[in-house]
């Protein structure tokens, strides 16, 4: 996995309540085998005027022009900042691949959907949940201010305005050392073989129908 | 002893080993794969050079790209083959207990497959890479959804890496009305809390209407619970858990049935469990759902009318209203039952099973479809639930009405195989998605039971089944 340590990037405001993992990528792209790809259709179905099949050529596409991820000054943002329950609906790890492909490294949102939040982490993508009022102000700060970054410190918790406004987040000490080292999980989970034996040996004991 | 919810209770029971910030190692008892969120995860696995931690674990089946009609051509779709085969070559390559291909009687959606087969037991935990996972809750299970990531770990691991969610317990009082199922319960919880209503918790199902419900009812509500944003639902075990799981496939044999009654009977939150929410329902109240926009959440029930975004104070839910609105192509007060519906869809994971079809047929029986209606897809939700279905002849009373009997599968669910919604088409659908696309681009999904879909394939729009 990717290590996330500290991040100063473009700001995207995506100003939508319950955004969900299909609108995030649609169905017709998870029916790719791989982990990358997804970056193009990321969004699909808001961000282009035609419907999208695996294996088109997107960049000969009719872009939607009102569509927020088209806007000229907001080509290259690496945080996306959404609104309530981001995330929400189907559990595709395609929808933080898509992210990331798509170059996003923060989404900022007052809640996310919890499978998502989770799979976030997976992928070295850093989802941070702010109260609805500090997301209300950087989105209008965003919209008011062409070239708005916000950067971001894994190590310190903190997200800081151009203005120099710092806030706080939350994060489980297990995630933000997986995220700060680019740690392999499994290879971590694996160092524990001992225990996960030891368990499943007196669980096969007293369950024995749980063991063909 | 401290009283223990159910959640309490076989959460403590899995933790294999607990961090000092509360992360925990989860172990795994059941593992169901299909083929759209494992193809990353086996190619993870062997680039790593590892392999499944308990084959035994693993049962497999195919089911949201395979077609519906038309078998004997395979899949056309190469993509779609392409991902089905992978999953034939995975399986063949790291085993499983079981396994139901594309074409298999056994074969069907992982989360009506699991159950009729007993791979989904009292007590355990049960992930899939799929969201509705909830749906096994219904047998006093842990069981939620995971990504594919999680999908390798436990794969490699046996485990999840997991923080503990909080408890809520959803309570419905008192006994349901004639023809009130548990789709209708289920939205009318979500229309309660919201769609995030249950981020953050997990929820059990409990009081007098969830007791009544069978085994089947209460799949459909702990399927949707998701949908209310938490990522499992349950209900205690009690003799009808014990009763549908007796006998099947998978099930203890003689020897350890009694051991495991004994102790699936302790699968009940204790008396004084400490809830960190509860939310109560009068059942008396809920009445046939329809859902009107484009979240489970935008729900009403028949004798209701689409929401005027006027009358909403708070602009981001009031420019929700206003987006669903015209992406459904609905007019503010229109009342529920003016609706016309082009398509209906009964099937998916949600509303596929037997009795679900069954309370279709009720309703289709000696009935014709509407001329205006365009089709009526009746998709089982496994080749085991389409044999009983003909057994019982419920295929003939849905040909004779003019719907189309299908092949199992996810179908119209989510549209990933040909079946799905053209542009504008609107869809009284059992399903439990009602987003933007979901069933094909453009396409407007209302989300009902599975008597009140075949009701609106009959009448041309939404009608009160209580009234037929
Ligand atoms: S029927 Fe629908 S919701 Fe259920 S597993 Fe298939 S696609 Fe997912």
């Amino acid at each position: 996995m990717k290590a996330f340590t500290t991040l100063s990037g473009l700001v995207c405001p995506l100003d939508r309540a319950n955004v969900d993992t299909d609108a995030i990528i649609p169905k017709q792209f998870l029916k790719s085998i791989k982990r990358s790809g997804f970056g193009p259709n990321l969004f699909d179905e808001w961000r282009y005027l035609d419907h999208g099949e695996p294996g088109m050529d997107n960049s000969v596409r009719p872009l939607n022009p009102d569509f927020v991820l088209n806007f000229p000054r907001y080509q290259g943002a690496q945080v996306l900042l959404a609104r309530e329950n981001f995330g929400c609906g189907s559990s595709r790890e395609h929808a933080p691949w898509a992210l990331d492909d798509q170059g996003f490294r923060v989404v900022i949102a007052p809640s996310f959907a919890d499978i998502f939040f989770n799979n976030c982490y997976k992928n070295g993508l850093l989802p941070i949940v702010q109260p609805a009022e500090v997301v209300d102000q950087l989105f209008r700060e965003c919209e008011a201010q062409e070239g708005y970054t916000l950067t971001v410190d894994l190590a310190a918790q903190t997200i800081t305005t151009p203005a120099g406004q710092v806030f706080s987040f939350d994060i489980t000490e297990h995630r933000k050392h997986c995220l700060l080292g680019g740690l392999d999980e499994i290879g971590l989970t694996l160092q524990h073989a001992e225990q996960i034996k030891a368990y499943e040996a007196a669980r096969r004991q007293a369950q024995p129908w749980l063991f063909a | 002893m401290t009283a223990q919810t159910l959640y309490d209770k076989l959460w403590s029971s899995h933790v294999v080993r607990e961090e000092a910030d509360g992360t925990v190692l989860l172990y795994i008892d059941r593992h169901l794969v299909h083929e759209v969120t494992s193809p990353q995860a086996f190619e993870g696995l062997k680039l790593a050079g590892r392999g499944l931690w308990r084959v035994d674990s693993v049962v497999s089946t195919a089911d949201h790209n395979t077609p519906t009609d038309h078998w004997d051509e395979g899949i056309k779709d190469p993509i779609s083959r392409q991902q089905v085969e992978t999953l034939d070559a995975n399986i063949k390559s790291f085993g499983a207990l079981a396994y139901f291909p594309f074409k298999d009687k056994g074969q069907g959606i992982v989360h009506v497959m699991g159950p009729e087969q007993g791979a989904t037991l009292p007590g355990m935990t049960v992930v899939c890479g799929d969201s509705h996972t909830s749906t096994h809750g219904a047998f006093g299970a842990l069981a939620h959804g995971i990504g594919t990531s999680e999908v390798e770990h436990v794969m490699a691991t046996q485990c999840l890496v997991a923080k503990k969610s909080k408890n809520m317990l959803v309570k419905v009082n008192g006994p349901l009305a004639a023809g009130i199922t548990g789709k209708d319960v289920a939205l009318a919880i979500i229309g309660k809390i919201g769609t995030a209503g249950g981020t953050g918790y997990a929820i059990e199902f409990g009081g007098e209407a969830i007791r009544s419900l069978s085994m089947e009812g209460r799949m459909t509500l702990c399927n949707m619970a998701i949908e209310a944003g938490a990522r499992s639902g349950m209900v205690a075990v009690d003799d009808k858990t014990i009763d549908y799981v007796k006998g099947r496939p998978f099930a203890p044999g003689v020897a350890d049935w009694d051991a495991a009654v004994a102790y699936w009977k302790t699968l009940h939150s204790d008396e004084g469990a400490h809830f960190d929410a509860v939310v109560e329902l009068d059942a008396s109240e809920i009445k046939p759902q329809v859902t009107w926009g484009t979240s489970p959440e935008m729900v009403t029930d028949i004798d209701g009318s689409v929401p005027d975004p006027a009358a909403e104070a708070d602009p981001v839910k009031k420019g929700s209203i206003e987006r669903a609105l015209s992406y459904m192509g609905l007019t503010a007060n229109t009342p529920v039952k003016d609706i016309p519906v082009d398509i209906v869809f009964i099937g998916s994971c949600t509303n596929s099973r037997i009795e679900d079809l069954r309370e279709a047929a009720a309703v289709a029986r000696g009935r014709k479809k509407a001329a205006s209606v365009k089709q009526v897809l009746v998709v089982p939700g496994s080749g085991l639930v389409k044999a009983q279905a003909e057994a019982e002849g419920l295929d003939k009373i849905f040909i004779e009405a003019g719907f189309e009997w299908r092949e199992p599968g996810c179908s119209m669910c989510l549209a990933m195989n040909a079946d799905r919604l053209q542009p504008g088409e609107r869809c009284a659908s059992t399903s439990n998605r009602n987003f933007e696309g979901r069933q094909g681009q453009g396409g407007r999904t209302h989300l009902v039971s599975p008597a009140m879909a075949a009701a609106a394939g009959i009448a041309g729009h939404f009608v009160d089944i209580r009234s037929l």
